[in-house]
């Protein structure tokens, strides 16, 4: 349900880099969205059109990377990838696995006129 | 030639309008950037003023307010609190806080799911926060939003009473990943009640394995003392962080 709270600073950073690259609009934004980062792609999509709006961004599109999640169990250091935040290591069934990557979300390009 | 678009020119009459190209530029920064920097302030601020700050996070329901009302009575003589409410509507809990004389601050959040850290450094804002030990932000009865949202607390603490199921930490990982202290309030329900409190704090830690778990009744008083154990180090220990970068 933040997912509207959040594409509103998504926008706002994109309109902040654009104007610091003195751009008068935005032609698209990519950002990437980890499979643990607890925001739904969807729900970004669907808030993005509305959030861009009278801004920098309107008529923008919006790409999304996604960047599936990988841990690494603290027993046996073995990694593997992950689909929820309660995942057992495959390898030796420990509970503790440390997120190497998958809890991203991130501005990383826009693409501005 | 044409540079822009190859065509013959110049010829006279060659002018239609070249688009300028758009550009495409990098950049790395979370989303959450901008809270994250307000947060890092409100916790440098509260470092300064020697104050230690819980963010309670819950399901509806779950007794905050109440655990609030009991700890600020039980603890009037040996600690100042303040306390910021965060709700979708009404003034009910700020009332209720009100009514044992701690400075008390609504923060309505609308259609808000969570506080954030720039509603934390405004709500502040009428506190005398150098004369404050402990300020609790009862942040909005939600398990999943305000999980993401740092305050610039020192703790999350989530509490999560016995009349809610033992798998809540599996259903709602985020949170028990974020929170450092779970309070399993209402334990003097548990006769009635088919709540497995081991299996509960076993769900919890597989989770969160560092998360310290207390049990009590905020209503029967059962386990309150080790929770006012708890925020009395909590508050020595944030003066001593603070002493020691002053000497």
């Amino acid at each position: 349900m933040h997912e509207l709270s959040l594409t509103q600073n998504l926008i706002e950073l994109a309109e902040e880099h654009a104007r610091r690259a003195g751009a008068s609009a935005i032609k698209s934004i990519t950002v990437k969205i980890g499979a643990l980062s607890g925001v739904i792609p969807e729900a970004m999509e669907f808030a993005f059109d509305v959030c861009c709006q009278g801004t920098l961004a309107q008529g923008a599109t919006l790409g999304i990377l996604h960047v599936p999640a990988i841990g690494r169990c603290r027993q046996c250091t073995t990694e593997s990838s992950m689909t929820s935040l309660i995942d057992s290591c495959p390898e030796c069934g420990g509970f503790v696995l440390d997120i190497l990557q998958g809890q991203e979300m991130a501005l990383t390009e826009l693409e501005i006129d | 030639m044409c540079n822009d678009c190859g065509c013959a020119a110049p010829l006279p009459g060659h002018e239609h309008v070249h688009d300028p190209p758009s550009r495409t530029i990098r950049i790395e920064e979370n989303l959450l950037a901008k809270n994250q920097c307000l947060a890092e302030t409100n916790r440098a601020h509260f470092l300064a003023q020697q104050v230690f700050v819980l963010n309670l996070v819950s399901s509806p329901g779950s007794g905050k307010t109440s655990i609030l009302e009991r700890t600020l009575a039980d603890l009037a003589e040996q600690v100042t609190f303040a306390v910021l409410e965060g709700d979708q509507q009404t003034s009910n809990d700020a009332d209720r806080i009100a009514a044992t004389g701690v400075p008390v601050k609504q923060i309505n959040t609308g259609a808000g799911c969570h506080l954030d850290a720039h509603m934390v450094g405004h709500g502040i804002e009428t506190f005398q926060m150098d004369a404050t030990d402990i300020l609790m932000i009862e942040n909005v009865g939600n398990l999943v939003c305000p999980a993401a949202f740092d305050l610039g607390e020192d703790h999350k603490v989530v509490v999560l009473s016995v009349t809610e199921g033992e798998d809540k930490p599996l259903k709602y990982p985020h949170m028990f990943q974020a929170a450092d202290l779970m309070l399993i309030n209402k334990i003097d329900l548990l006769p009635y009640l088919r709540f497995d409190l081991e299996q509960c704090k076993a769900f919890a830690r597989q989770v969160n394995p560092g998360i310290k778990v207390l049990e009590l009744s905020c209503h029967s008083g059962a386990g309150m003392d080790q929770w006012y154990d708890w925020l009395k180090q909590g508050v020595r220990r944030k003066r001593a962080v603070r002493n020691a970068e002053r000497a």
